[in-house]
């Protein structure tokens, strides 16, 4: 398994160091890389480079854009509504990564093993990875709602700790956003582990039951080092993915109450496509693939997971 | 936004697809515009392209189409039909990115003026401006007209706000429909001890809170008030009746007037008129359009005579005209200068020729609309529910002042920082005087 990274990533000094005998290869790897470059470039990094230079401008849409130089980037700063969308972010995906790791570790390591009734479970957990977002978002709307949803049981005794005004109240929308959410994408991560776990060799466990180690050592010390990967991969998903959540909380609340739920993705959808403002807009979407490569450059780097080490027997 | 003629639960989603294409719908959208028509341009003849909205007057669209196409087969226009949410950016997409269609219907106001201001929409034709004047009610065109000049012309029926009530639940509690704002307060209190939600109000959705606004601030101040903030005066929200009037929102908020999670309950998925028809809430405001909504949602409880509807409130020592109305004067159809010549010309044509026709108009009305065209009194009474449409149709013919809705009215920047502000006043988050701060600096 190790083998492999390395060689790959040997190849370009190779080819630096002694170019001749390597040139027919390089030549047909090039071609090959064509297809996917020209999309790439055509579909991603131009329009990415075009959001930049009018993140530099001041455009309605209609009229020609115009210069404003680094006006749109101040503002970003400056105006509160943006700080606070900033701020909603950084909570989404802190609060999605806290909740959304443990469980799905756990789910997905229970879910490898081989009990009874597993297989029956697992289809249970996996149903929300089934619904698209926009069907999440209307289940819980009418689920929810104040005046005809569950709430109407949730007046009596038992569940009466329930019933709260949870897409209304401006203090708990954000904590119910981030428990629909967690519903939503926990059934995957779950499975990332669950594979992650399938993977590990039996004979770890064997060995580590020779020497006595109990079920919680072996989770602690076999497990949960050899998800380590997977652990990258999952965290890496799920805060890119929370800096850009943008249709669950559009259809669910559409970032209200107030400025309540205005994440900084519904921040720039609102302010370039109904404000008009796609100067500023630009502004906002510049700053969150800044965000988004800085944190996913800043995980593969300091989890050594570039280094591609295996954490395989012997490796 | 352009809400007020199509509500479904499904509407968000719509929009979200919307949005999920919106990318690659800008690309789209600039290299082909609309691919397809629905009707059939002549051999050779210039192609006039029009898009409306689905629902609402959709179906005279259709019949007028084929009144025209028939009878001019070198001038036939296609037709194509959007949902709500996504129409409002895909018409600002096309005609930005020099794809327009011919003909295109709008809400007038604000919106409409960006695109006169930045040359995209031509006047209508002195001919067609002359013919819509004899026509129309001033108080509706008013809401195309800039600088003196005609850009659009109504297409569908007048839609004012009103205030609806359950008359069940008014006849248990032995009330009569508020004619004062003291009559609302005494109202709420009176509701509310007997466990009824006193209004209803769609705040999820926003807008529907601006009606308070709008009506308050024209009853204390009159239409000055609003047309001043149009014209971008400096502090005009600081006005006093503004100030006011967001007191007057809060106090009817702190009554406890409003249903539990009122700042998330939605107009457009049909939950706070739900309240209203089962008899769980007393009152609504909202536009005239909500009458067909419960229609189709509780057949029963038009058919039985319970909803009742009447004048927004009068305010003591308010300078307004208690007559002044607000809402949607009309839809229009609007000629963009993109088009060909001929198509164009055709357009104008159609316009003038078709839709101020009597078949157009007999049409509206036998769909239940109310067209704001003066001189129909006798025809309405003809139609079902004659009170209802009469009604409004007074109410359009005899108001001083028909505001526009004013997000409509206002620039998209400064509509979507209104609403949202509105949101906080009515959550208590801001204060009347921070919230006009806040429009201060919002712009208009």
């Amino acid at each position: 398994m190790s083998a492999h990274p390395t060689a790959v990533r040997a190849a370009p000094r190779a080819a630096a160091t002694a170019p001749a005998p390597r040139r027919r290869h390089d030549g047909a790897y090039r071609l090959m890389v064509v297809p996917a470059l020209v999309l790439f470039g055509l579909f991603a990094l131009l329009p990415m480079v075009i959001v930049v230079v009018l993140s530099f401008t001041r455009w309605d849409g209609l009229t020609t854009p115009a210069w404003a130089g680094t006006a749109n980037w101040a503002h970003l700063f400056t105006d509160p509504v943006t700080r606070h969308s900033i701020w909603l972010t950084v909570q989404v995906v802190v609060l999605s990564w806290l909740i959304q790791t443990p469980i799905s570790l756990l789910l997905g390591v229970y879910l490898a093993g081989k009990q009874r009734y597993r297989a029956l479970l697992a289809v249970i957990f996996f149903i929300p990875l089934l619904l698209s977002s926009v069907a999440i978002a209307l289940a819980f709307r009418y689920l929810l709602d104040p005046n005809f949803g569950l709430t109407q049981s949730w007046h009596t005794a038992p569940l009466s700790w329930l019933n709260h005004d949870w897409l209304g109240d401006q203090t708990l929308v954000l904590y119910t956003l981030i428990f629909i959410i967690a519903w939503q994408f926990i059934p995957f991560h779950t499975l990332l582990y669950q594979a992650g776990t399938r993977q590990i060799p039996a004979s770890m466990y064997e060995a580590a039951r020779i020497d006595g180690a109990s079920g919680a050592q072996q989770f602690w010390q076999i497990t949960l080092p050899q998800l380590r990967n997977t652990m990258v991969t999952s965290t890496t998903l799920i805060i890119v993915g929370s800096l850009t959540y943008f249709d669950l909380v559009f259809i669910l609340t559409g970032g209200g109450p107030g400025y309540a739920t205005r994440l900084l993705p519904l921040d720039m959808y609102i302010t370039g496509f109904q404000d008009h403002q796609f100067g500023q807009a630009s502004a906002i979407a510049t700053l969150l693939v800044i965000i988004g490569m800085l944190v996913s450059l800043g995980l593969v780097r300091f989890s050594g997971f570039s280094k591609m080490r295996s954490e395989m027997e012997g490796a | 936004m352009g809400r007020h003629l199509f509500h479904e639960a499904g509407r968000r989603a719509v929009a979200a697809g919307a949005v999920l294409t919106a990318g690659v719908a800008l690309a789209a959208c600039s290299a082909s515009g609309p691919s397809q028509g629905t009707g059939t341009t002549g051999q050779g003849a210039t192609a006039v392209t029009a898009w409306g909205l689905t629902g609402g007057s959709q179906a005279t669209f259709q019949y007028s189409q084929q009144a025209w196409d028939g009878a001019h087969p070198g001038q036939a226009i296609s037709f194509l039909y959007y949902s709500n949410d996504a129409y409002k950016q895909k018409v600002r997409v096309a005609i930005g990115a020099g794809s327009a269609p011919t003909v295109f219907e709008n809400w007038g106001g604000g919106q409409l003026d960006d695109y006169v201001t930045s040359g995209k929409v031509a006047p209508l034709a002195p001919a067609v401006a002359a013919a819509a004047r004899q026509q129309y009610f001033p108080s509706v065109l008013n809401t195309a007209a800039f600088n003196g000049k005609l850009y659009g012309i109504p297409v569908n029926g007048t839609q004012p706000v009103l205030l609806y009530y359950n008359k069940d639940l008014f006849a248990k509690a032995g009330a009569r429909p508020p004619r004062t704002w003291d009559d609302l307060l005494a109202l709420v209190g009176k509701f509310k001890s007997a466990g009824i939600t006193p209004i209803t109000l769609g705040g999820g959705d926003q807008w529907p809170e601006l009606m308070y606004l709008e009506y308050l601030a024209d009853r204390i101040g009159g239409p000055s008030v609003f047309s001043n903030i149009a014209a971008g005066k400096p502090d005009a929200w600081s006005d006093p009746a503004i100030i006011r009037a967001a007191a007057m929102i809060q106090q009817l908020v702190k009554a406890g007037a409003f249903e539990t999670g009122y700042d998330f309950v939605s107009y457009d998925a049909g939950e706070s008129s739900a309240l209203l028809y089962t008899g769980r809430s007393a009152m609504q405001l909202m536009g005239s359009w909500d009458f067909a909504s419960i229609a189709a949602a509780d057949p029963a409880f038009i058919a039985g005579n319970k909803l009742g509807w009447t004048t927004f409130p009068t305010v003591p020592g308010g300078t307004g005209n208690p007559a002044d109305i607000v809402g949607n004067p009309a839809n229009y159809f609007s000629v963009t200068t993109g088009a060909p010549g001929g198509a164009q010309k055709a357009a104008q044509d159609y316009l003038n020729n078709e839709v101020t026709s009597a078949g157009y108009v007999k049409n509206l009305l036998q769909n239940g609309n109310v067209p704001p065209v003066k001189g129909l009194t006798a025809q309405l009474s003809s139609q079902p529910h004659p009170d209802w449409l009469l009604f409004q149709y007074n109410l359009v013919k005899n108001a001083p002042s028909y505001q526009l809705s004013w997000d409509q009215a206002l620039s998209d920047s400064a509509a979507s920082a209104l609403l949202t502000s509105l949101g906080q006043l009515f959550t208590d988050q801001i204060t009347p005087q921070q919230f006009a701060a806040a429009m201060n600096q919002a712009g208009h």
